[in-house]
């Protein structure tokens, strides 16, 4: 019964950030790129300010699936390695917090563009 | 007969069909909460096998983007992603495509100046704007700390 219910909180918010995202794109000339960058930025800034923990508290993959979550889990590591290292942890923080996410994406893109053929343009 | 201008205005919206933003707003709501709930029920399963919550998380991740990459090889993403707009393009698996679809699209250029250079077309501003900012946050964030 809780799960049923966690899935469904994950599915209304993960829903309602991508509604955002589909007015955006459909009201103004935004690309999708530029989402994407103002999706993190958004998810820097509401984790920053302490309002993005609650929601990802809340809805689990809801919050944190979105790029917005991708933002908030840069902030939130940066300010954990802050709190271990020091200044250096300013530095230390985003890439390494970015870092499953980026290099998964990078391996299984080099993976594929190996095996795939080319495709005729 | 006469018909005042908001009178005509209601007819034709009653006549018109759903405005496209309405249709979309609904495909990217049930697209992009489905990969949610999808990523959630990885998350919960692999909970119950005995993972901790937070590999759990890392790992549903992986997941979605392992996906979108075997599906946008297949060429199944893009026409997917085409109805589901901001649905499939604002969870981490339009960052996965951002990254895997410009890598085969530019294989034909080779593998350093095509495959690797446009791996970050769109996932580098991501980045480059999304690491500044989080380490600009840890610069201020050292400083109210210490502060205390």
């Amino acid at each position: 019964m809780s799960i049923v219910l966690t899935l469904c909180k994950a599915f209304l918010v993960g829903g309602l950030l991508c509604v955002i995202g589909q007015v955006l794109i459909d009201k103004t000339n935004l690309t999708p790129a530029k989402i994407l960058v103002l999706y993190v930025l958004a998810g820097v800034v509401l984790g920053a300010v302490g309002v993005y923990a609650p929601l990802a508290e809340f809805a689990g993959a809801g919050a944190t699936v979105p790029l917005t979550g991708f933002g908030f889990n840069l902030a939130k590591s940066t300010a954990e390695a802050v709190n271990e290292r020091g200044l250096w942890g300013a530095l230390e923080g985003p890439l390494s917090a970015a870092s499953v996410g980026v290099m998964t994406a990078v391996l299984s893109a080099l993976i594929v563009s190996v095996f795939a053929r080319s495709k005729d343009k | 007969m006469s018909v005042s201008n908001e009178d005509y205005a209601a007819m034709t919206n009653r006549a018109a069909p759903p405005s496209p933003l309405a249709l979309d707003c609904l495909k990217a709501f049930l697209v992009g909460g489905s990969v949610c709930c999808f990523a959630q029920g990885v998350t919960e399963a692999l909970v119950l096998l005995r993972l901790s919550r937070e590999d759990a998380k890392l790992l549903a991740m992986m997941t979605l983007i392992v996906l979108t990459a075997i599906l946008t090889a297949a060429g199944v993403f893009d026409r997917l992603a085409k109805h589901a707009g901001a649905g499939l393009a604002v969870p981490i698996t339009g960052f996965a495509n951002s990254v895997v679809s410009p890598a085969l699209e530019f294989k034909s250029e080779g593998y350093i100046l095509g495959t690797a250079a446009q791996m970050f077309s769109i996932a580098g501003p991501v980045i480059v704007f999304g690491c500044s900012s989080a380490s600009l946050y840890g610069l201020i964030y050292f400083f109210l700390a210490g502060r205390r």
